[in-house]
């Protein structure tokens, strides 16, 4: 990693130790909250990562998480199971990766526009269905007990407590999250294990950036860009079934509210690569974090008010989109349908 | 080349995109356990049955003539805006602070004046994705998705910290002065003796609309920046090759789209509601993209389908009130138009270009 490409990372960590310089107890909480605002974003992130690597456009990630947190919320309400929710989550977040494939494979229709659509449909189908089925105009029941993932207090957390700075750290922000934080972090070296050390890793980066040379090695790009948009659908309903059962109790109408376009945003402020897409989300979930914490973020000479900090990640990504602080450069063949014969 | 004759192309493919979308609404409404059939009547008699109905039929119709001519425009150049929502945004802050700030003694004045201000505004909005695509090669539908959440921040700081009048605590402006009101509808029809859409917040706004569908089909199909446009959305090196400045072109038909976008505000900031709120736009700028897809990029296919979704967002509106099925239908119902005439057209169009070619066959044959 050349040190510009660790820029993100460098950002992230002197926040979070000025924070802890300025107000320890604050920042332990504040970077907490962030990790686990963070879990659903880089989930979502690292989906667009495959499917934009294999050449398909997903501006339908926050459709998929939508559907996959109301499907995963009504499923775990009605068995009391967490886990039956996350499937049925990665069921609904599937079913609508399908219609993506199908439009933008298959048919070879516009990309973005299938996006477009899967966002509304997700948004009009949870309500209606939700309104239909539990009558709480568009919510579902609050979820309890084994309904949700629980945290998880890895071994020792008490006992090094007092440490300090390991302490904090190991007790106040690695311990005591529930199981589905640990699986989006495992995901970003998992990604970039299949990505960059595998043979389908290669393939599907391949057929993001010249598809005609995969297909004419006799692989089938039609296969492997369905596997890309199948995985993402994979992810996305992890997200959603992490944002329903575990950051809050239950489904509400619109609760991802644009944390998909957010991800899109991290995925192209991380330049389509796993490691810097987990520091860009948890530089948005601090971001997110501190909002929350400080509404008027008094910093002495200026004010910064909440609705400054959340847009701030759509702000930083225009401003790294228009390239002035290092080009992000999308995958050559992304948003091309790709014709087989000429 | 030439599959389909053109009418089958213009009116067959948008009709049965149409068809399957509410076929399958048809299907998600059974599935609830409800009655398609008594939905439909209810959309009808409610957006359709009376004068009041047409009322608010044509006033949502006229935000999304705006928006769907500002999604044709940039289309046409071969740009996706997807940022309506957000320019239709700055539009309304635009005629806020003209009417709030400027004297303006009658509403034949400030109709224009505001005009200006909603249309720069939304252009404004444009702009920055605009260069950025044309110059820096920055993707426009992205860059416009984050410029939608940009502006929802800004309004609500603006509408929180600054236009606020003291001692309110709706997030809101003050109301704009008597005289800027501009006449409905119905005090129009009153003028000529009739009652009519008694009520109703359609205004002068819907002429304004019309005009305007008048002058985009002027401007794309019969003037040279038209043609530049078309040319450039066609082919890139065409337009190079013929002299057009792609940077220039692309910066022109974004500030047209995003001051279309923004004329919106003209009807529900000025017309409607009097005042600025939070979320005044309430997602017409996305719906939009439907209408514009589903006119087939034509102003007379926009106005034709922004008053299908005048209807169903009024019959939404009804449904909601006389059944148990929520609003959200209709957001259904536009996924899914956006979903076959958008992305799924060739699913559509195939089937029906092998027919024709199948059909000429026979003709071919028996002569």
């Amino acid at each position: 990693m050349k040190i510009k490409d660790s820029l993100i990372a460098l950002i992230v960590l002197g926040i979070c130790l000025i924070w802890a310089f300025v107000d320890g107890s604050a920042a332990e909480q504040g970077i907490g909250s962030a990790l686990r605002l963070m879990t659903p974003l880089l989930l979502a992130c690292l989906a667009g990562l495959y499917s934009e690597r294999a050449g398909v456009f997903d501006i339908g990630l926050e459709g998929k998480m939508l559907m996959a947190a109301f499907t995963a919320a009504s499923v775990a309400y009605l068995t009391d199971s967490a886990w039956l929710g996350l499937l049925a989550g990665i069921g609904g977040s599937l079913a609508l990766s399908l219609v993506h494939g199908l439009a933008s494979i298959t048919f070879r229709g516009n990309q973005l526009i299938a996006g477009v659509a899967i966002n509304f449909l997700a948004s009009g189908l949870t309500v209606l269905v939700g309104q239909n089925a539990f009558g709480l105009g568009g919510r579902t029941p609050a979820l309890t007990g084994a309904g949700r993932f629980q945290p998880i207090n890895l071994p020792f957390a008490e006992t090094l407590r007092d440490v300090p700075v390991i302490g904090p750290i190991y007790s106040g922000l690695i311990s005591g999250n529930t199981i589905l934080v640990y699986v989006a972090l495992l995901m970003v070296p998992v990604t970039w294990w299949v990505l960059f050390r595998t043979r389908f890793g290669l393939r599907l980066r391949a057929v993001g950036e010249n598809p005609a040379s995969v297909d004419t090695a006799g692989v089938s790009v039609t296969r492997l860009r369905y596997a890309a948009v199948a995985i993402c659908g994979i992810l996305c309903g992890i997200a959603g079934a992490y944002l329903a059962t575990g950051l809050s109790a239950g489904f509400v109408k619109e609760m991802t509210a644009g944390r998909g376009f957010i991800a899109l945003a991290a995925l192209i402020f991380a330049k389509w690569r796993p490691w810097q897409a987990l520091f860009a989300t948890f530089l948005f979930g601090l971001l997110e974090a501190i909002a929350n914490l400080y509404p008027n973020l008094d910093l002495g000479f200026i004010t910064i008010p909440s609705m400054f900090m959340n847009a701030l990640p759509y702000i930083l990504t225009v401003i790294i989109l228009a390239g002035f602080v290092g080009r992000a450069i999308p995958p050559r063949a992304g948003g091309e349908p790709y014709v087989k014969e000429r | 080349m030439d599959k389909m004759p053109k009418w089958a192309d213009v009116i067959l493919t948008p009709l049965i995109s149409l068809v399957l979308a509410m076929a399958i609404s048809a299907l998600v409404i059974l599935a609830i356990g409800e009655s398609p059939v008594m939905a439909m009547k209810t959309m009808v008699e409610g957006a359709l049955g009376s004068s009041y109905g047409w009322g608010f039929t044509l006033y949502y119709a006229t935000n999304f003539i705006f928006t769907g001519l500002a999604v044709m425009v940039a289309y046409h150049a071969s740009l996706f805006n997807i940022g309506g929502e957000g320019q239709a945004a700055m539009g309304g802050l635009g005629v806020a602070l003209v009417l709030l700030y400027l004297p303006l003694p009658h509403w034949a004045i400030a109709l224009p004046v505001a005009m200006i201000g909603a249309a720069a505004f939304g252009a404004a909005w444009a702009f920055i994705p605009a260069y950025l695509q044309a110059k820096r090669g920055s993707h426009i539908v992205i860059t416009t998705i984050m410029f939608n959440f940009i502006a929802a921040a800004a309004l609500n700081y603006v509408l929180v910290n600054k236009l606020r009048p003291v001692g309110s605590m709706d997030p809101a402006s003050a109301r704009f002065p008597e005289a800027t009101h501009i006449p409905a509808l119905t005090d129009l029809a009153a003028g000529l003796g009739m009652t009519w859409g008694k009520n109703t917040p359609v205004n002068i706004t819907f002429l304004v609309a019309i005009a305007a569908c008048a002058l985009v089909w002027l401007l794309i199909w019969r003037t040279k920046l038209g043609y530049e446009i078309r040319v450039l959305g066609k082919s890139e090196p065409g337009a190079v090759y013929a002299g057009i400045s792609p940077v220039k072109i692309t910066v022109i038909a974004m500030l047209i789209s995003g001051g279309l976008a923004g004329l919106m505000a003209i009807n529900n900031v000025m017309g409607e509601s009097e005042r600025l709120v939070l979320n005044a736009v309430e997602g017409a700028g996305f719906i939009g993209i439907a209408v514009a897809l589903m006119g087939r990029n034509h102003p007379f296919g926009i106005l034709l389908a922004a008053l299908l979704f005048g209807f169903l967002y009024q019959g939404g509106g009804e449904l909601a009130l006389w059944t148990s099925i929520p609003r959200e239908l209709i957001v259904v119902i536009q996924a899914l138009v956006i979903l076959f005439t958008g992305a799924l057209d060739n699913m559509v169009r195939m089937p029906l270009e092998r027919l024709f070619l199948s059909m000429r066959r026979t003709k071919g044959g028996a002569k």
